[in-house]
């Protein structure tokens, strides 16, 4: 993975020093609430229900062990021995005390990392792939572009104070596992008609209160071409997004209001006059791609015999290999994901006990390295089908092996109203509830793929807009109450979610989801998904069903 | 009043006449875009320099043909997080290759003097004498680049 060199290693410092000198302006009463709070969101420190909240970038998802530890360390000494992966596969800290926040960050400098730009109406943390450099179905790794990207992001001095948030996603696989169309910018590797490796650039997609899928803006741009471009979408975004109104503030509004024919004419005015002075040489792109070298293969990884004799001897262990392991694009290797769905925790939360351990398996069986899923999984991409077994009780005992990736139970779910201070309504609470009462694994299993996502409010951090089934918290009259959506999906054959009807209250919530599944099994066809199901009977035998009391 | 310009403390020779008041005989001036626009002919009849005053919603291009009777463009913050700004600076620096003076005015911090100064704002003027030297400080908060900047 990316190795920071000096100035990289200098930047964090300085901006640690920087935020070390807002803070203290701020507790003097020199800075007000509202300069301080811009300059803190720039940071990755939002004022929640109970405490601070600090968002720490992972960009694009990539952990060394030696992070992994530092986040545990900082867990135990700042927080309350837990943090939370994010949607953006970045990890957040619940409790952290403000005046201790600058220490916090020189502690994460020190493993080349920060918590730049991980909110305010900034450019975020690039996502990608999580999959990336070990998939089959890859045209190019894109974590060199997207490390390529995370420095032109950095502290850039013209779009540091932009109308509202702006997102990039990069994927370089033909399945999209990066929500791509739903970024701000979406970035596709893709293959032109000569056989050569570009850029397809989308624009104006976005999740929150109006889900929109992304237009492409390039069909195919060249490599060189890449920050070029993303300036020119920038600069227009910069000037023209409305700042009248934080709702309408997002570019997928501009492109919407200004039409895409029209948006893209004036990206493509702006970039024609920057592109032959920042160009991305080829020598740039290869040194950045040095530094994500598949690691040293064991090439006789495939001579094993043992783990087919476990998958035979052991049904529960064939099971997670089932679903909780991926194809890997070298033979006697599989990618491993570690759920962070066990039926009683938080979605997405870890403790420092579990990350220390994951470290130490990272460091033995997969070159030292973790990704993050936007999921809100981690991963162990270089696993040797040998050490499969090994893993996975060791998984198991940490609680991190429940077969569910990909399940009913494998939910993305926001802090909600325990934790956050925009949310309407609770959804840890729910999601464990639904995980009650989805106690079989037989059943989930059967249900097969179908992913569930919740968010608290209308901001839709959990995505629930792109869920197969999309839960979304709203307030009525002080009570919880959820609103529904099918059919919703963030991969290749991206879709918004359809409102299912009224919502309904909490107590119900729980019930309204098995009567959804139940119609679902009574409605498909052979081995028909979920999703495949919706699509083809519509919103009608649901409503039916759910509504039949009211 | 002093301001900042080119990292060194000088003095303030300008002022700013609103629309609605009559244009004084002598010293250097800076008057709205749409004054600009339409008295441009008187404004570079008088004694002293004349500049503009740009707003977040102004557009940089109705000053192409002009920008070099213009000393002083002022970069108006409204408030502080309109970013309009920084692109405004960034083009008339690199796409119409000014030479004059930018000048960040109104409501904005000396923790983005940073970054307007990597777009191409040389000076700066606060209301609040202690925005000053925090400004020259903060300048040199960061000593990584890692974009292409006009300065």
């Amino acid at each position: 993975m990316y190795q920071y060199n000096k100035q990289d290693q200098t930047l964090i410092e300085e901006r640690v020093n920087e935020f070390r000198g807002q803070t203290q302006r701020f507790l003097s009463g020199e800075l007000g609430p509202d300069q301080f709070r811009a300059l803190r969101l720039m940071n990755g420190l939002y004022v929640q229900t109970h405490a601070p909240m600090l968002r720490v970038a992972v960009p694009y998802g990539l952990l060394s062990s030696k992070q992994l530890r530092k986040l545990a360390s900082v867990a135990r000494d700042y927080d309350h021995g837990y943090c939370h992966f994010t949607t953006r596969q970045n990890v957040q800290y619940n409790w952290p005390e403000l005046n201790r926040v600058p220490d916090l960050l020189a502690e994460l400098a020190t493993v080349q990392m920060h918590a730049i730009q991980t909110s305010g109406n900034c450019l975020r943390n690039t996502s990608s792939d999580h999959l990336a450099g070990i998939c089959k179905d890859e045209i190019e790794d894109p974590r060199p572009y997207c490390e390529i990207i995370r420095q032109w992001t950095t502290l850039h001095p013209e779009f540091a104070f932009l109308p509202r948030k702006f997102k990039i996603a990069v994927s370089g696989a033909t399945h999209d596992r990066a929500a791509v169309q739903f970024h701000d910018i979406g970035v596709y590797l893709v293959k032109n008609e000569a056989g050569e490796i570009g850029f397809r650039i989308l624009a104006g997609g976005g999740l929150g209160r109006t889900p929109i899928i992304g237009q492409t803006v390039r069909p195919f741009l060249e490599k060189q071409h890449l920050l070029s471009y993303l300036e020119a979408i920038l600069r227009v975004y910069n000037l023209f997004g409305r700042r009248d109104n934080k709702y309408k503030a997002r570019i997928k509004i501009l492109v919407k209001e200004t039409g895409l024919e029209k948006f893209t004419a004036m990206v493509e005015k702006e970039w024609l006059r920057i592109k032959d002075e920042m160009l991305l040489s080829n020598e740039r792109i290869e040194e950045m791609k040095a530094q994500f070298a598949p690691p040293t293969y064991d090439s006789s990884a495939s001579n094993d015999s043992s783990f087919e004799a476990h998958l035979s001897a052991d049904a529960s262990f064939a099971k997670w290999v089932k679903y909780n392991t991926v194809e890997h694009k070298i033979a006697g290797y599989r990618g491993v994901y570690l759920s962070l769905k066990a039926p009683d925790s938080p979605p997405g939360d870890m403790t420092d006990k579990q990350l220390e351990a994951v470290a130490d398996l990272a460091d033995q069986y997969s070159f030292g390295e973790i990704r993050s899923t936007h999921r809100q999984n981690l991963v162990l991409a270089d696993v040797k089908q040998a050490d499969l077994f090994t893993v996975w009780q060791q998984l198991d005992s940490i609680k991190l092996a429940t077969p569910n990736i990909g399940t009913v139970t494998d939910m993305i779910c926001c802090p909600g109203l325990d934790f956050c201070s925009l949310a309407n309504a609770g959804s840890i609470g729910v999601a464990k509830e639904i995980n009650e009462a989805l106690d079989d694994l037989d059943y989930i299993h059967d249900i097969g793929d179908i992913k569930i996502n919740m968010s608290g409010c209308m901001n839709g951090c959990a995505h629930q807009s792109v869920g197969h089934i999309g839960i979304l918290g709203v307030d009525k009259h002080g009570e919880e109450w959820y609103q529904i959506t099918l059919g919703g999906s963030s991969e290749n054959e991206a879709a918004i979610g359809e409102r299912l009807g009224p919502s309904v209250p909490k107590d119900q919530i729980t019930a309204t989801i098995t009567t959804i599944l139940d119609v679902y099994i009574k409605q498909r066809l052979e081995d028909e998904t979920f999703l495949e199901t919706v699509k083809r009977v519509g919103l009608e035998p649901f409503k039916e069903r759910v509504y039949a009391n009211h | 009043m002093q301001i900042i310009k080119d990292r060194q403390l000088v003095e303030n020779t300008w002022t700013f006449i609103t629309d609605d008041s009559p244009l004084p005989e002598i010293g250097d001036i800076t008057v709205t875009l749409v004054r600009w626009l339409a008295d441009k002919e008187q404004l570079l009849k008088r004694s002293g320099q004349a500049g503009v005053r740009l707003n977040p919603s102004d557009q940089t291009e109705q000053l192409a043909d002009d920008l070099s009777k213009i000393a002083v463009i002022e970069l108006n913050f409204p408030i502080f997080g309109d970013g309009r700004l920084f692109s405004q600076a960034r083009l008339l620096r690199s796409r119409d290759a000014y030479q004059g003076e930018i000048r960040a005015v109104g409501d904005y911090l000396p923790d983005q003097v940073f970054y307007l100064a990597r777009v191409g704002v040389n000076a700066f003027e606060f209301s609040d004498p202690n925005h000053i030297q925090e400004a020259l400080a903060a300048m040199n908060n960061f000593s990584v680049r890692y974009q292409a900047s006009t300065n």
